[in-house]
């Protein structure tokens, strides 16, 4: 029990937990946006140590090489988006547009929300992961309503009762598993936890299984952002403050998506299961196509990046659901880049829309003249996501689009159809944004604190460049893992 | 005495189904609420029933929550804001009534199709529970789509989650059921104060969703 109490995957839980009731109590917004810089800090360095030791096992928490890879990529954009998210907030505070009571609830929902994705990710069973995603949605539904504005209320509404029916779908899958687990486990608190479920699962009824796996992947897709159940996702990125649309697009969405590949895995261990891997394919197609057209007709910054994410987890769960080990490793590498850019081109957003003061796309004209840095930035940034060469995403996605022509090549069709759609939408809007005449500023670039945007968009790079061989071998074990 | 106990189960269950049923043809609300207050109180006699049957103590408090917090605490708030945001007025059903009904009776089919043999090898008990509890779910969710009143979708997700608490009572020794039905019930609360609280018809002029086309963003 004391050794169990000793894991490093506890503090994942524990320090953001602390430093939410910390930052409920603190006052002073400047103190409390260090401690919680400082908290997500600690964190990732915690997810790091986990990377050197063992897997872990407790009656709770478990760390195997799949869930590590989340919890790091989590940990490290949360990390990177509280530096964003205290040059964000000073600028909301001076122009009134959140009071102090609003942020002493911001940053310790910002806490709470790292401790419950961490929870998510890190759960040994079931039950507890279904309970830490809905406490994610709970805080994310109340950060989206946080300006109190007409629009933002809406948002939050919108979401809140949509991811209470993915919610909802998906504990009702759960309770599937658990009676298909019971016959063959016992009953009691075996037939949930995700090692004894993994042993087991080629002896679970099958057909159960499958029903089960629908009313996952509907529920939880639902959180992935998967068209058709995608409608909560753009109006919540657009209405809420920009590191929680950061948050949102660059790790909430992947820890709904871990959920869904940890219940394919479970499928895949049953042979007389349906085999998902379609179901995720059509999806994910869906997402691509549907995402792409979307992106022609948006006026407003945050909602056309929003529908950006709807695309690459389209091209995410497509990858998955093609399977085997290049698809998965490419899959995996592509999360992990659209998190890096997403995160990144938020960032860049925020101080664009506080800069020019408005999120529509008409009236910011000619940032690469007005805020060089920014501009540029974004430039970067939009080039990444539309995967151009040599940035990472171009990488990920000549994997995916390759292991999908090796295998499928009638699916990869309408896939590249749609990477190519949506380049040209991004760019169209890109180059209207980026280049012209600038229009009126309400603030200069000064401001603005760069160095998590641009850590983001170096990593990406680089990535896209070289890829470390221990990166690579790390995420090929993962890749044989996902099947 | 085996038999009886299964009847006496399936009988609330069934009773269940029919509540939801009932349901969908209110055309006011506070019929509506008060039909979800038995909805919630049938539910809390099936779920003590399976807590006697089972032999499992922590489902009297999973029943405890679901009488106190559901059938009592949620219809009397419900209620409250109804008088308060003055939408006494009556609930249009998108599509009509007997539609509604027929789909109703549909997905009731479909849950029995899908559930009865998919669960031959489970426990004859949880078995029947788990095609009701996915009717329920269904039904609940036709409820959602149908109605455009914020209140009346509420009680179509808190149905449809009753739904869910009687499939995990169903099922036979499930751990955790407790802690997930109060994190449904903070879900729920939550819910409820965010109309309550936030003062949703001050910032939405109606409590009509509809409106929330609005907010998509597209160029004109």
């Amino acid at each position: 029990m004391i050794s169990e109490f000793f894991m490093a995957s506890n503090a994942l839980v524990a320090i953001p937990a602390a430093a939410a009731v910390i930052l409920a109590f603190q006052t002073d917004y400047k103190r409390a946006s260090q401690i919680n810089f400082a908290a997500a800090g600690v964190t990732l360095l915690f997810a790091l140590l986990l990377i050197l030791k063992e897997p872990e096992s407790g009656s709770f928490l478990f760390v195997d090489d799949l869930n590590i890879v989340f919890a790091v990529l989590s940990t490290f954009v949360g990390f990177t988006t509280s530096g964003f998210s205290a040059s964000y907030i000073r600028h909301e505070i001076e122009t009134g547009k959140l009071t102090l009571g609003n942020l002493r609830f911001y940053h310790a929902m910002y806490q709470a929300l790292m401790c419950s994705m961490n929870l998510a990710l890190l759960a040994s069973n079931i039950g507890l992961m279904w309970v830490s995603v809905e406490v994610a949605t709970l805080t994310t539904v109340l950060m989206v309503g946080i300006y109190r504005t007409r629009d933002s209320l809406e948002a939050a509404w919108k979401y809140f009762i949509l991811g209470s029916v993915g919610i909802a779908l998906a504990l009702f899958g759960t309770i599937l598993v658990y009676m298909a687990a019971e016959p063959v486990l016992g009953q009691g608190y075996d037939a949930m936890v995700w090692s004894s479920l993994m042993e087991h699962a080629a002896h679970f009824n099958p057909r159960l299984l499958n029903v089960a796996f629908v009313f996952l992947m509907l529920g939880y897709g639902t959180k992935v952002g998967l068209a058709p159940m995608h409608a909560w996702l753009p109006d919540a990125h657009a209405e809420g403050p920009t590191p929680i649309s950061a948050v949102l697009s660059g790790l909430l969405l992947n820890v709904a998506l871990y959920a869904v590949l940890r219940f394919k895995m479970l499928l895949t261990a049953n042979a007389a299961a349906v085999t998902p891997g379609p179901m995720l394919v059509a999806l994910g197609l869906a997402s691509v196509l549907f995402a792409a057209f979307m992106l022609y007709r948006r006026d407003d910054i945050k909602r056309l990046f929003a529908y950006s994410s709807i695309e690459h987890m389209g091209v995410i769960a497509f990858a998955f659901g093609i399977g085997g080990p290049l698809a998965n490793f490419a899959g995996l590498l592509h999360m992990a880049m659209h998190s890096l850019t997403k995160s990144a081109i938020f960032f860049a957003v925020g101080h664009i829309a506080q800069a020019k003061g408005t999120q529509k796309i008409a009236d910011i004209r000619g940032l690469t003249q007005s805020h060089p840095t920014l501009g540029w930035s974004l430039v970067v940034g939009v080039m990444a996501i539309c995967g151009m060469p040599p940035l990472g995403i171009f990488m990920s996605e000549f994997l995916v689009v390759s292991s999908a022509f090796a295998r499928q090549p009638l699916l990869a069709a309408p896939l590249v159809l749609g990477l190519l759609i949506a380049f040209g939408a991004l760019l169209m809007r890109l180059i209207g944004m980026a280049f012209g005449e600038p229009t009126k500023s309400v603030v200069g670039e000064a401001e603005a604190s760069s160095v998590p945007l641009v850590a983001h968009l170096a990593l990406v790079l680089v990535a896209g460049l070289y890829l470390p061989s221990y990166l690579v071998t790390w995420f090929q074990n993962v890749a044989r893992l996902l099947g | 005495m085996q038999h009886l106990s299964f009847d006496i189960a399936h009988l609330l269950a069934g009773g269940l189904v029919l509540v939801s049923f009932m349901l969908l043809y209110q055309d006011r609300l506070s019929g509506l609420i008060n039909i979800f207050a038995l909805h919630a109180f049938v539910l809390t006699l099936s779920v003590a029933w399976q807590a006697y049957v089972q032999n499992a103590p922590h489902l009297y408090l999973t029943a405890a929550i679901a009488l106190v917090f559901k059938a009592s605490i949620i219809p009397f708030s419900l209620h409250a804001i109804v008088k308060r945001l003055r939408i006494h007025r009556t609930v249009e059903v998108v599509g009509g009534i007997g539609l509604t009904m027929l789909i109703g009776m549909f997905l009731m089919g479909l849950s029995l199709v899908v559930m009865l043999p998919a669960t031959t090898a489970a426990d004859p008990f949880a078995r029947e529970d788990l095609a009701f509890a996915l009717a329920i779910v269904l039904l609940g969710l036709l409820m959602m789509v149908t109605r455009r009143n914020a209140v009346s979708q509420i009680i179509g997700f808190m149905s449809l989650e009753n739904g869910l608490i009687l499939a995990a009572a169903g099922a036979d020794g499930m751990p955790l059921v407790v802690e997930i039905s109060v994190a449904l019930s903070v879900l729920i609360a939550f819910i409820v104060i965010g109309i309550f609280l936030f003062r949703i018809r001050e910032r939405f002029d109606t409590v009509d969703l509809f409106e929330l086309d609005r907010v998509r963003g597209e160029r004109q």
